[in-house]
């Protein structure tokens, strides 16, 4: 019976990680950047998520009406400027800018914020709560929540990319900007539109970390950013889905680790992530396709 | 006296250190089938490349329609009016082939191009609208290349070593196509390797060795030896060749 516990918290938990996961399979698919800031600009969005509750007293839960926008604003520029300017100075570049943002954006946090950790909600049933489904299973509320989430985020992505005009035309940019170009796509505004949208999950997934963890202003490279690489990579580069998947076997490792010896739980997750880069490095999801 | 829709003034285009282009000046007035031709390296290509702009040049200017486009991005020229089918076809590998048509008629200008009109002209193509572009095989993606132009309604249309890696029989074919495109008031900007085809299909002839102008006028109006000597560069037997006449 713990195993099977082991197993639907796991399940349940690689939710919150390809919430992590698809902004970073998205940018990464799309503009070729990998962006080491990733988990900051979560940690920034859960931050914005507790002003802008301590300021409006809007519901804990509506908060993503304003943080959403306002990542998905905050992506856009910092695409079009900082981003682009360094994508233009070869593909390499971006690695040390966005490495150089994760170090400003993290010290900055200390600095404003202090290495106090902050909840998000912490107080709401919700977030506290949770059921039980025989004698040794308890499932929190929360943890379901951000799984339904994380589908209904995925499923929405998709049916933007594949419907979407813009949609079409990010996925035309990310084959071939050039004939893209010849076309009349002025690829940079693509490529802000598709940051726009991974910022927009990034900020989801960073008021779904404030609520099922803590932040503080360390998180954003020490969990968020690691675990949303090892669910990328074991999903598959630029799969959607993969994201998921990928998400849904570092948890389940993660629990079963756990359940052997409770130390172990982040060290399960990181051995199943180097087998999959050993014994499929395209990922479990990827499907190659052919130009 | 119509004013040209393309003008190409004393264009100067480098590759890092090489020369790729000294000085080329030419016009072309609507209507018109342009074609350069040459060998490999003789700045074909680059040509096309500048004017679509997706190279820009050390020194001249492109005007299209009376307009100077040297500064303008190439997805701001594509919408103008001036739209490649660049060497190689660069279909948008994962995208079905009607996906790759509606891309291109995204910033289309109006005119009488549409994805319907395509499928009208290259009937076989409604019925794989779903596949992968992929899976088709060389020819049908040079045709679906050429849709994905047309349906952007070009003033310009600007093609690339259509012949490119296609066999003579499906060039024939491709080639065969032009006569209805033209009907419909496009004017034709070709680079082509393949001297005979483009004997054929133009009006007038441009040709370049080594980034300069070597031959220029109608196909009716040069001889074999001048367009062979042109593409070779044998300047003393294009000397003996003119002087007979």
């Amino acid at each position: 019976m713990t195993w099977v516990n082991a197993i639907i918290q796991g399940v349940l938990t690689g939710g919150l990680y390809a919430l992590f996961a698809c902004g970073l399979s998205l940018m990464f698919g799309v503009m070729k950047v990998v962006n080491l800031a990733h988990g900051d600009l979560a940690v920034v969005a859960g931050y914005i998520a507790v002003g802008v509750i301590t300021v409006t007293h809007i519901p804990v839960l509506w908060s993503f009406i304003i943080v959403v926008p306002v990542m998905a604003v905050l992506g856009y520029v910092l695409q079009r400027t900082l981003i682009q300017s360094s994508l233009d100075r070869g593909v390499l570049t971006t690695l040390i800018v966005t490495f150089g943002l994760s170090i400003v954006i993290e010290n900055g946090l200390l600095q404003f914020f202090t290495a106090n950790t902050r909840g998000i909600g912490s107080g709401l049933a919700l977030v506290r709560d949770s059921f039980s489904l025989g004698p040794q299973i308890q499932i929190a509320y929360l943890l379901v929540v951000i799984f339904a989430v994380a589908v209904v985020v995925l499923l929405g992505l998709q049916y933007f990319l594949s419907a979407s005009r813009y949609g079409r035309l990010i996925r035309a940019v990310a084959d071939d900007k050039e004939a893209a170009q010849l076309s009349g796509a002025d690829y940079r505004h693509v490529f802000g539109i598709a940051a726009a949208l991974a910022f927009g999950t990034v900020a989801l997934g960073g008021i779904a970390y404030g609520m099922y963890a803590q932040l503080d202003p360390t998180a954003g490279t020490d969990t968020i950013l690691l675990f949303a690489f090892a669910a990328v990579v074991i999903g598959g580069l630029g799969s959607l889905w993969g994201t998921l998947l990928g998400g849904v076997v570092l948890g389940v490792a993660q629990q079963i680790g756990a359940q052997i010896n409770i130390s172990d739980e982040v060290l399960a997750g990181y051995l199943v992530f180097l087998a999959v880069l050993v014994l499929r490095p395209q990922g479990l999801a990827s499907r190659r396709t052919q130009s | 006296m119509t004013t040209p829709l393309l003008e190409v003034s004393d264009l100067v285009v480098h590759h890092g250190q090489l020369r790729a282009l000294d000085s080329i000046s030419f016009r072309v007035f609507p209507g018109e089938v342009y074609a350069i031709i040459g060998a490999n390296g003789a700045g074909k290509s680059t040509l096309l490349r500048t004017i679509s702009g997706l190279h820009a040049p050390t020194s001249g200017s492109v005007l299209f329609d009376g307009k100077d486009v040297t500064s303008w991005r190439p997805e701001r020229r594509a919408r103008g009016g001036i739209v490649m089918v660049p060497e190689g076809r660069r279909l948008f590998g994962s995208l079905s082939v009607e996906e790759n048509l509606r891309v291109g008629a995204t910033y289309a200008r109006p005119g009488q191009w549409s994805i319907e009109r395509v499928y009208e002209t290259f009937d076989w193509m409604r019925e794989r609208r779903n596949q992968r572009t992929a899976q088709l095989s060389g020819g049908e993606q040079q045709t679906v290349a050429i849709g994905r132009a047309l349906v952007a309604n070009p003033a310009a249309l600007l093609l690339d070593e259509l012949s490119l890696g296609l066999a003579p029989v499906i060039v024939q074919r491709i080639y065969g196509m032009l006569p209805a495109i033209l009907a419909t008031g496009l004017t034709v900007l070709i680079v082509e390797q393949d001297v005979s085809q483009a004997l054929r299909v133009a009006s007038h002839i441009h040709c370049l060795l080594e980034g300069r102008t070597t031959l220029l006028g109608r196909p009716e109006d040069v001889t074999a030896e001048q367009v062979e000597a042109a593409y070779f560069g044998l300047a003393a037997k294009l000397e003996e060749g003119s002087e007979p006449s």
